[in-house]
């Protein structure tokens, strides 16, 4: 049986494909079979990220649909073993996913993988409520920003209520906070929410602080998950982060202002 | 005092505001969120009924449903425009 795993945040932009592909990636460098799901149908982009985007022939609609196995439809990763991508369709028909598709579709690949991780599009709609109706875990992403905060809340709402776990009456979801584009420099000088706030405001336990990093914006550029880059605060982040969701104690990194020597301090940078 | 009020100015960033705001409209959406779905129409149609007989606001009125272990309270308030 797979453990499902969700990443979600109701607003758009703050990481979330960003960390499926890293956490997705983590987990299969720990020696578990992952796959990861784009749930983003019309607006793919998984498939960039992961810099698989001209190995897509069959996608997520299509195995739905039938027109397609689902071992057609996998793309295996080239760098990390046990890893696969399922791509989203980029059909403009924003009903293609249906939830008996879906269902039929998670307890398939559950069979043979060790975590499937759906990568959520952004909003409330069809797309997102399937991405979360089946999960075991959330990770939802979160930037200390109004915006963010506010739309994590309500998707931590949709969890404990909408969710296959909240209707049957089971365990409720894992809920694990990702605080992305975290800034600690700003944090100090209190031009940022911190840690504690966002933690304060949503209550959920956290999972990981990803530090605002330049390595994020070039993994994407060259299509490679930033959690391999091990010479990066962000990717050296996200690995504690998957040790953390493996049950390990980790203590969290680069959540305090770099130190500057004195040199730095007076040449600047 | 122009190093206390140095260090002092710090907290009053803009993050402390955006916390304030943040806590509030939570607080409020996670209300509305626990209430069943029927609330929005039953106060409008509670509104319409006071409505014949004297004129108040969506906003005199609030409905909340408490629950407890065995039963729920519904409350209603209404504030009458004083004659």
């Amino acid at each position: 049986m797979a453990k499902i795993i969700v990443i979600t945040s109701g607003k758009g932009g703050v990481g979330k494909t960003t960390s499926a592909a890293a956490i997705g990636t983590g987990l299969a460098q720990q020696g578990h079979k992952t796959v990861i799901i784009d749930f983003d149908v019309g607006l793919r982009n998984l498939d960039l990220i992961m810099d698989c985007e001209r190995r897509v022939v069959y996608d997520f609609v299509n195995v739905i649909e039938n027109d397609a196995t689902i071992n057609q439809a996998l793309i295996k990763d080239k760098r990390v073993d046990n890893l696969f991508i399922l791509p989203a369709s980029q059909t403009k028909d924003k009903d293609a996913l249906t939830i008996d598709g879906v269902e039929r579709i998670l307890s398939e690949l559950s069979e043979s993988f060790d975590y499937i991780l759906c990568d959520s599009p952004a909003g409330i709609e069809q797309g997102a409520y399937l991405a979360l109706y089946f999960a075991d875990a959330a990770v939802i992403v979160t930037n200390p920003e109004v915006s963010s905060v506010r739309d994590s809340d309500r998707i931590i709402g949709l969890l404990q209520s909408k969710s296959r776990r909240a209707e049957k009456g089971d365990t409720p979801v894992e809920e694990h906070l990702l605080l992305t584009r975290y800034n600690p420099e700003r944090v100090e000088k209190g031009e940022m929410l911190s840690i504690e706030d966002v933690k304060d405001i949503l209550a959920i336990p956290l999972l990981g602080v990803i530090p605002e990093s330049k390595s994020v914006l070039a993994a994407s550029n060259k299509g490679i998950p930033v959690i391999l880059n091990d010479q990066s605060r962000a990717g050296k982040a996200y690995a504690d982060a998957v040790s953390r969701f493996l049950g390990k104690d980790v203590e969290h990194r680069f959540i305090e202002p770099e130190k500057k020597g004195l040199l730095r301090r007076v040449f600047g940078r | 005092m122009g190093i206390l009020n140095y260090f002092r100015s710090r907290d009053k960033g803009s993050a402390s505001i955006a916390k304030e705001r943040l806590q509030i409209v939570v607080a409020h959406e996670r209300l509305q969120r626990n209430q069943p779905d029927f609330i929005p129409q039953l106060k409008r149609e509670i509104l319409d009924v006071i409505a014949k007989y004297v004129q108040v606001d969506q906003e005199d009125i609030s409905v909340s449903l408490d629950k407890s272990e065995n039963c729920s309270i519904l409350e209603l308030n209404v504030t009458l425009p004083s004659a």
